[in-house]
């Protein structure tokens, strides 16, 4: 039974949730769309949800340059790749050591990986010692190894999940059976988490396969150019299309079609993730939801 | 049990944990105790060639420098306005909107929303400001064609793109859509804890939803809110530097509205090679960003133990 009073509100709450569902989604639209549109009809009207003439013509640009997105692509692949495993196996092995309540030091360790939360050095000492002491500048362990490959929060959600969802009993039958600290970790702490590492790795993959940041401070390389980095040079400067190498030598700036090449270049770029989302949308907001409720 | 073991400490036993717990040891070494050292910097005079260690010590002069200028005053008052505005609205928008959507029955219809109204948090600043430019462009954005020369039927469009006047509520919408998702998840956890059978009860005794959500809901998210408004304070000194680089297309003319701390620091540094001034700016937010963390998680720790980061 159904009062009105609560149908009042499910209506409420149905409009409500279509508009924000509707704001969300209609600017990619418009990104799309633009991205087919003619050149001088862009120019002429603007960006249009119905433009008056559509054409292929920034995406022939971009075939004539795929070199480019290809390979910035396949540096997007790897950065997210090593990234993602390199966070997991980090992640998992230092939250696992600091469940061990009773190991020797644990206190000290956890204040050693709690105070990276709470207190942080900055981007000028970041940059610079890393710059500096480790010349990372312009190498790909520049995309992979600043700021995204472990953090405290994914640690202490690693080490909860061993120390409330792991029964001692298992690590001490393991024991007896003579099995090493390494073997247990990994025949038998890994299977048993997977749960909380998928979100980890799904959380840094994203992460990864979205960063322009470590690119915007240590990459001057565009060979190592990662897709967001190309996405933010182009931002940046609509030129840079043309100097980023591949077929267009021959091609000067003025010629591009700039205003429609500018939206196909976003839609190449968020094209793949936007495929795949509805699929790992449930882990996606999972996730968010593991991180935001700590403990 | 617990003393035999401290007591004769077993190496042998103990060493695989502590092997295990160097890589990780290493990388937060690199990542985040060595930059301490780099924070010398802040009262040096930088050059590349002579490193951290080989700079001049210049005593307080980047701080000098950096507070006789306008922009010392401009980053840190936007940095605090926006931080304070938009705890506020999130806070607000998130419960509301996690309310509406906890009353609703239809699970395709849910899970429908849910994936479209977090597809923006899903997406990089770079992105978002594509998405901006398409709407905000002086020539060909959609808001100038169609609402501002069409509609409105004005001769020549607004200049978004340098006019500092318009960015407070362009950021905060912007913000706003990109967060809103993710601060529905926040409270939407919390309400689902809560126990029915309260509601039971009280449509039992014939109170309205509206009754339901002031007398029941609110109170029993008050604990939720209060704690998650008390550590975004703790925040209130760092920004999103992605957000205020990328989405007002780093123009200059709109610095008075859209410069932050972490923008500031990001332009001294790396675009102006002002190091002395960046170094200064960031060391300050080190250290009152600091202050602002302890401060919150020691008021969290009053209300409620869990709820604290450490």
């Amino acid at each position: 039974m159904v009062s009105r009073d609560q149908k009042n509100w499910q209506i409420a709450a149905h409009i409500v949730m279509i508009i924000l569902a509707a704001l969300a989604i209609l600017p990619f639209i418009l990104l799309v769309v633009a991205s087919f549109t003619q050149e001088d009809v862009a120019l002429k009207y603007g960006y249009s949800y119905f433009p008056k003439a559509f054409s292929l013509e920034a995406y022939k640009y971009i075939g004539q340059n795929a070199s480019t997105f290809v390979r910035a692509y396949g540096m997007t692949i790897i950065v997210t790749l090593f990234g993602t495993v390199g966070a997991i196996v980090l992640t998992a092995l230092t939250g696992y050591v600091l469940s061990k309540r009773n190991l020797p030091g644990v206190k000290v360790m956890n204040l050693y990986v709690i105070f990276t939360m709470l207190f942080n050095g900055g981007l000028v000492a970041t940059y610079i010692s890393y710059v500096t002491i480790f010349h990372i500048k312009n190498t790909v362990f520049a995309l992979i190894v600043p700021a995204l490959l472990m953090n405290a929060f994914n640690i202490m959600l690693v080490r909860n999940y061993f120390e409330h969802s792991i029964p001692e009993e298992i690590y001490e039958s393991a024991r007896i059976d003579g099995a090493s600290e390494m073997t247990i970790f990994f025949k038998l702490v890994l299977p048993l988490s997977v749960p909380i590492l998928a979100t980890i790795g799904l959380m840094s993959g994203i992460a990864y396969w979205n960063d322009w940041q470590n690119a915007l401070y240590y990459i001057d390389d565009k060979q190592l150019y990662t897709i967001q980095a190309v996405l933010n040079s182009i931002n940046a400067s609509i030129s840079a299309l043309a100097s980023l190498g591949g077929t267009s030598a021959g091609v000067s700036a003025a010629n591009l079609p700039s205003t429609t090449i500018r939206m196909a270049v976003a839609v190449v770029g968020i094209l793949p993730i936007l495929c795949i989302y509805p699929f790992f949308q449930k882990y996606f907001a999972a996730g968010l939801m593991a991180g935001s409720v700590k403990g | 049990m617990n003393k035999k073991v401290k007591t004769n400490f077993n190496l042998k036993h103990w060493l695989p944990f502590y092997l295990m717990f160097a890589p990780g040891f290493l990388y937060l070494l690199i990542n985040n105790y060595i930059p301490l050292y780099g924070m010398q910097l802040a009262f040096k005079s930088f050059s590349y060639k002579k490193g951290i260690a080989g700079s001049r010590w210049i005593g307080l002069k980047n701080f000098k420098f950096l507070f006789a200028t306008s922009d010392a005053f401009i980053m840190i008052r936007n940095t605090l306005l926006y931080n304070l505005l938009w705890i506020f609205v999130g806070m607000v928008f998130g419960v509301t909107v996690a309310i509406l959507f906890n009353e609703i029955r239809n699970k395709a219809a849910k899970q429908f929303y849910q994936t479209a109204i977090l597809l923006p948090y899903l997406m990089s600043m770079v992105v978002v400001a594509y998405l901006v430019y398409a709407y905000l462009a002086g020539d060909t954005g959609l808001i100038n064609n169609a609402i501002v020369k069409g509609l409105m039927g004005k001769k020549d469009g607004i200049k978004w793109y340098s006019d500092p006047k318009y960015w407070p509520f362009i950021l905060t919408f912007v913000q706003q859509w990109k967060q809103i998702g993710f601060g529905m998840l926040l409270y939407l956890a919390s309400l689902l804890g809560i126990d029915t059978s309260f509601y039971e009860a009280a449509m039992l005794d014939g109170a309205s939803k509206w009754q339901q959500i002031r007398y029941i809901t609110l109170p029993l998210l008050k604990p939720t809110i209060l704690m998650l408004v008390i550590l975004s304070l703790g925040q209130i000194f760092r920004s999103d530097f992605g957000l205020f680089y990328q989405v007002p297309m780093n123009q200059g003319s709109l610095y008075s509205t859209t410069q932050t701390i972490d923008t500031y620091v990001y332009r001294a540094l790396l675009e102006n090679n002002n190091v002395g001034m960046s170094a200064a700016a960031s060391f300050l937010q080190s250290i009152v960003g600091f202050i602002f963390i302890m401060a919150a998680n020691k008021i969290v720790r009053h209300f409620d133990e869990n709820s604290s980061l450490f």
